[in-house]
């Protein structure tokens, strides 16, 4: 499983920035059945998480309803040099993270 | 001129001047915009393990894709674009998950990826990825002319219990409507492609297998003969058409 997230290397203070996130997950619904006709587990993300200088600035509750590979699309406002991080957790509880760093100035 | 000369003169007209339309530009500006973001295309995902796989060593002392054919970009330029070829060994069209399985058996001493298996769709979508923007053109192979005659006869030919053909929806038909889907001319532009539809990346042969289940047929299945030789017709019918990679259909 791997993400692709894209965060501008810099930005002027106080600007607003874009950040995309694409997420590798098959997003299985739990409703589905399998080639030996039994139901598919449930294997969702069912939750991501941004945080910027370590606060949250944006966070997502999944539901089986959303497509495999989800993407996301979000602001915030760029204040200083630091670490966009990004958290995820599907079915399996592990949380996923993945971080770059937002230069400011 | 005389209205026999005219005749003569539109028959001469050589098919790229028809007007064709690609399922890209059929497509929603939003979904446009999804296959050209290089962030937001799911494909990506595929593409990358292709370029992973693509330097990978086989495992068996043999070379990696990388080993024999080098860098990609230079050694792959324009190849998807005009495959199906013809295969000397065995006398017979491969298209191009064929021709990977074969190089995995013939160089690298390994077996051969299961058809719509993530690696050959991945080292498909990546190879694919190097003819990006270039037109298609077809291979000029004397040898291949009998068997894309024959994909064009299957084109036109009625099958399945819904007795239709292929050409009756995406020649005659196409630009309406089946359903809510928009039934489009069957330009093989961007295989292997993400459709929305199955949350994946998919192969022209599971393209054909979702055709021929709707008309209720049986499908041939991906390396049939049947499959080469309507690809290598489509690629025929769709020559000049530019490449899209990695394309992204509803």
């Amino acid at each position: 499983m791997s993400a692709l997230v894209n965060v501008p290397e810099s930005a002027a203070p106080g600007e607003i920035v874009d950040i995309k996130v694409l997420l590798q997950h098959p997003m299985e619904t739990g409703f589905r059945t399998g080639p030996d006709g039994k139901l598919v587990p449930r294997n969702i993300i069912h939750s991501l998480r941004c945080l910027y200088l370590g606060e949250e600035v944006f966070a997502a509750e999944l539901f089986p309803a959303v497509t495999a590979n989800p993407f996301f699309a979000f602001t915030l406002v760029a204040e200083m040099t630091g670490q966009v991080e990004i958290l995820w957790v599907d079915d399996s509880e592990e949380e996923h993270r993945e971080t770059r760093t937002l230069t400011v100035g | 001129m005389s209205r026999a000369a005219l005749l003569v003169f539109a028959l001469a007209m050589p098919a790229v001047a028809q007007d064709r339309v690609t399922g890209f530009e059929q497509m929603s500006e939003d979904l446009q915009a999804m296959q050209n973001d290089p962030v937001a295309n799911p494909g990506l995902f595929w593409l990358l393990d292709g370029e992973t796989l693509w330097s990978e060593d086989p495992g068996t002392g043999a070379e990696s894709c990388e080993g024999c054919h080098g860098d990609a970009s230079d050694s792959m330029a324009a190849v998807a674009a005009s495959y199906p070829a013809w295969d000397e060994e065995s006398s017979r069209p491969v298209d191009l998950a064929g021709r990977i399985n074969l190089c995995r058996t013939r160089h690298q001493d390994t077996g051969p990826f299961e058809r719509e298996s993530a690696e050959l769709l991945s080292l498909s979508a990546y190879v694919t990825h190097q003819s990006k923007g270039m037109p298609i053109t077809p291979d000029d192979d004397p040898r291949l002319a009998r068997w894309r005659e024959r994909g064009e006869a299957l084109f036109s030919t009625r099958m399945g219990q819904l007795n239709l053909s292929c050409a009756q929806c995406h020649d005659t038909l196409a630009g309406g409507h089946l359903g809510s889907a928009l039934i489009p001319e069957a330009h093989p532009t961007g295989y292997p492609q993400y459709r929305l539809e199955w949350e994946t990346m998919g192969s022209l042969a599971r393209r054909f297998d979702n055709c021929f289940f709707g008309v209720r047929a049986e499908p041939f299945g991906a390396g049939s003969e049947a499959y080469l030789s309507l690809e290598l017709f489509l690629k025929s019918r769709a020559a000049g058409l530019l490449m899209e990679s990695p394309a992204i259909r509803p």
